[in-house]
């Protein structure tokens, strides 16, 4: 029964008492019916609130339920939470949009709140990554650069070379590159690792011109003490008359 | 040098269009008298014009050890060649010396080396004695010319007996006749060679004898180790090393027999080069970018650079006499070319008219820049990379290796009178010596490939 129904009691009684006795100015005047009983301070309905904080995660994050009841026997909350306290808190990490439904039960009735917790998806994975940078992949975008005898002068040819180059570098940012100069076999070993380190100078300092950042660009000269080509004929002298480049781990 | 040479010289450098007309007179005077082409290296080198007639007998056995025969066999051997490298001696060869051992001033009859077949002007002799484990060798130098008062030298040495006891006691005695006769120049027989060697699969650096003998390893860095350069003293060498960043200058202690610090720098730092005093390096380094001549502390601190052209600047080497001048190889103007300048960079000076020159290395006297030169060298072109000596105050230079392959990497014995080089031909990289004037080549390396050879100070 609830309060609207219980004064609508009340009313229906008062109109009989006052209606009654005029009628017994007609008619012997029945004793007055005993009073209703009154209405025995009826145990309250519960009451019940449930927040949720916060109110919006990322899957992954945790949430506190917190809630209050009066007047209730049971509380339960669903999603899995079962029976708990009239009053508590409890994580709850949902990985989906979530409401959550507290029903508080007593003798006076029974009350529900209910929270939502909004889980928001994460942003998208970032696209797969290119495929790992391989040596290979590397090299067949990074062409080495050939030099004239005893220069370290950067050619045409070599600078068509070093503009592909650039965009590859360009287009892979997080590549560190090792730019090694090397000399053929003739002249002396002190002379040509200086003149190496010249022609890996020259090699990066027309990759910095281009734009690449200096800071991934590292040198180093191997003379002629790292040939490629151990003939001992121009064929193979020119060969071994470059900067090469490398990844730089 | 003359003022006229001065004037010469200078005007060379500020007036190129000169360049010709004094080319023309460097070739007159370096190759016209060519006839007397060596007398200059002869008296520059100490290598003098006459040579004294020198006999070494053998020496006499006292005792029974049986190591006694082995000890006197190595120390003949070792006496004889010693005296023979010198350079300043026509030796009398074993075959025309008397068959016989005088082992005391008693035993010997002068006249028998004296005359004819020996001819000898001086005799070396004595015994060699192994008793107690120790060997004891008394050596005398008599003049064959003097009978009234022939002693020149009398000496006395006990070691204890080991390996390299005969040896060393036979370049003892040479290095006493070497000086007493050679003008009060020290003998170079316990001097030593350093030197880059890849017997074992890897350039590391080594030292042997300056005769070759007792070849053992230095570093075992399974690296690239080059331009070994021990300090005056002989306490520090110091070196160019591949490191995972790169070259860096390397200093291995002689006495505590292991890498000690160095301060390395950014890019490539190459062949170090002391100065006479110990206390200064100079070497190249790319740290600013282009390859220059830089020079520190030879605790690598304070370092400061002293040249400033594009282009290879390398191979740096102090003037030994006066430690004020240091002489380099340039790539400036194209192919590498000699130059000196004072040691704080100024005065440059270039010596070298063409070709492609490198690896200079400066006399003891201060008078000769040694190094190597392919005077037609291009694509292509033939000949020979060859070791040539240059006087520096006239600029006149004498070709020294001819016909042999490819020369490198000459260096000054320290008493002016030897040159130890890398020599490349049949596919052979070897460490070779022969006197100042060119005489007396021959290889002191047989096992691996060696290259880079610097001789000690003393």
């Amino acid at each position: 029964m609830n309060a609207r129904n219980k004064s609508a009691a009340l009313i229906a009684a008062a109109l009989a008492a006052i209606l009654l006795p005029a009628a017994g100015c007609h008619k012997k005047v029945a004793p007055p019916p005993p009073p209703p009983p009154p209405a025995a301070a009826p145990t309250p309905a519960p009451t019940a609130s449930l927040t949720a904080s916060p109110s919006t995660i990322t899957p992954g994050q945790s949430v506190v339920l917190n809630w209050s009841t009066t007047d209730a026997t049971s509380v339960t909350i669903d999603n899995n939470i079962g029976t708990v306290a009239a009053n508590g808190t409890q994580n709850v990490t949902p990985t989906a949009t979530t409401t959550y439904n507290l029903v508080a039960r007593g003798d006076g009735g029974s009350s529900e709140a209910s929270a939502t917790v909004t889980v928001n998806q994460p942003p998208p994975p970032p696209p797969p990554p290119p495929p790992a940078m391989t040596e290979s992949i590397f090299d067949q975008s990074v062409k080495p650069v050939f030099f004239s005898f005893d220069s370290y002068k950067i050619s045409s040819d070599a600078q068509q070379i070093l503009t592909d180059s650039v965009a590859f570098l360009q287009a892979h940012p997080d590549v560190k590159v090792l730019v090694a100069g090397y000399c053929d076999e003739r002249g002396s070993e002190e002379y040509n690792l200086a003149l190496g380190q010249n022609r890996a100078n020259a090699a990066k300092d027309a990759l910095v011109k281009a734009g690449i950042d200096p800071s991934r660009l590292r040198t180093i000269s191997y003379g002629k003490e790292k040939p490629f080509c151990t003939e001992h004929n121009e064929a193979c002298w020119q060969q071994n008359r470059r900067s090469q480049f490398s990844i730089d781990q | 040098m003359t003022s006229s040479q001065r004037s010469r010289s200078q005007s060379r450098q500020r007036f190129p269009w000169r360049f010709a007309c004094s080319a023309a007179i460097f070739l007159f005077t370096a190759i016209t008298p060519r006839a007397h082409a060596q007398d200059w290296v002869h008296t520059g080198t100490n290598l003098g014009a006459q040579k004294i007639r020198l006999a070494a007998a053998d020496f006499k056995p006292v005792g029974f050890d049986p190591a006694l025969a082995t000890d006197k066999q190595t120390f003949d051997s070792v006496l004889y060649s010693d005296l023979t490298n010198a350079g300043i001696f026509d030796m009398v060869s074993k075959s025309m010396a008397p068959p016989l051992m005088p082992g005391s001033p008693q035993e010997i009859n002068v006249s028998q080396w004296s005359t004819p077949p020996a001819n000898a002007a001086m005799v070396a002799f004595g015994a060699i004695a192994l008793q107690n484990g120790q060997v004891t060798v008394y050596g005398w130098l008599y003049d064959a010319q003097n009978l009234q008062s022939p002693q020149v030298l009398g000496q006395q040495y006990t070691e204890a007996d080991g390996p390299n006891t005969a040896r060393h006691i036979a370049h003892e005695f040479a290095d006493a006749i070497i000086t007493r006769l050679g003008g009060g120049i020290s003998g170079i027989a316990e001097s030593k060679i350093f030197l880059v060697s890849n017997r074992t699969g890897s350039k590391e650096i080594w030292e042997m004898d300056y005769d070759g003998a007792n070849q053992e390893q230095i570093t075992r860095l399974g690296t690239i180790s080059l331009s070994p350069r021990i300090s005056p003293d002989g306490h520090r060498l110091a070196f160019s090393g591949m490191g995972k960043r790169g070259w860096d200058i390397r200093m291995y202690s002689m006495d505590l027999n292991r890498l000690v610090n160095f301060p390395s720098g950014s890019g490539s730092d190459l062949s170090p080069a002391w100065s006479p005093d110990g206390n200064t390096l100079a070497f190249s380094s790319s740290r600013s970018g282009d390859p220059e001549i830089w020079v520190s502390a030879a605790s690598g601190f304070n370092p400061r650079r002293i040249t400033a052209y594009a282009g290879p600047d390398v191979s740096p080497v102090w003037n030994p006499k006066t430690g004020t001048q240091i002489a380099w190889i340039s790539g400036r103007t194209g192919l590498p070319q000699l130059y000196i300048m004072d040691s704080d960079g100024t005065n440059v000076q270039r010596m070298t008219d063409g070709g492609y020159a490198t690896s200079p290395s400066w006399s003891p006297n201060g008078q000769f820049l040694a190094f190597a030169w392919n005077r037609n060298y291009g694509p292509g072109a033939p000949g020979g990379q060859d070791i040539y000596v240059m006087d520096i105050a006239s600029h006149r230079w004498i070709q020294l290796t001819h016909d042999i392959g490819r020369n490198d990497f000459p260096t000054w014995s320290p008493d002016g009178r030897h040159l130890a080089f890398q020599n490349f031909q049949h596919g052979q990289r070897q460490i070779w010596t022969m006197l100042a004037d060119g005489t007396g080549q021959h290889a002191l390396t047989t096992v691996g490939g060696n290259s880079m050879p610097n001789w000690s100070w003393k």
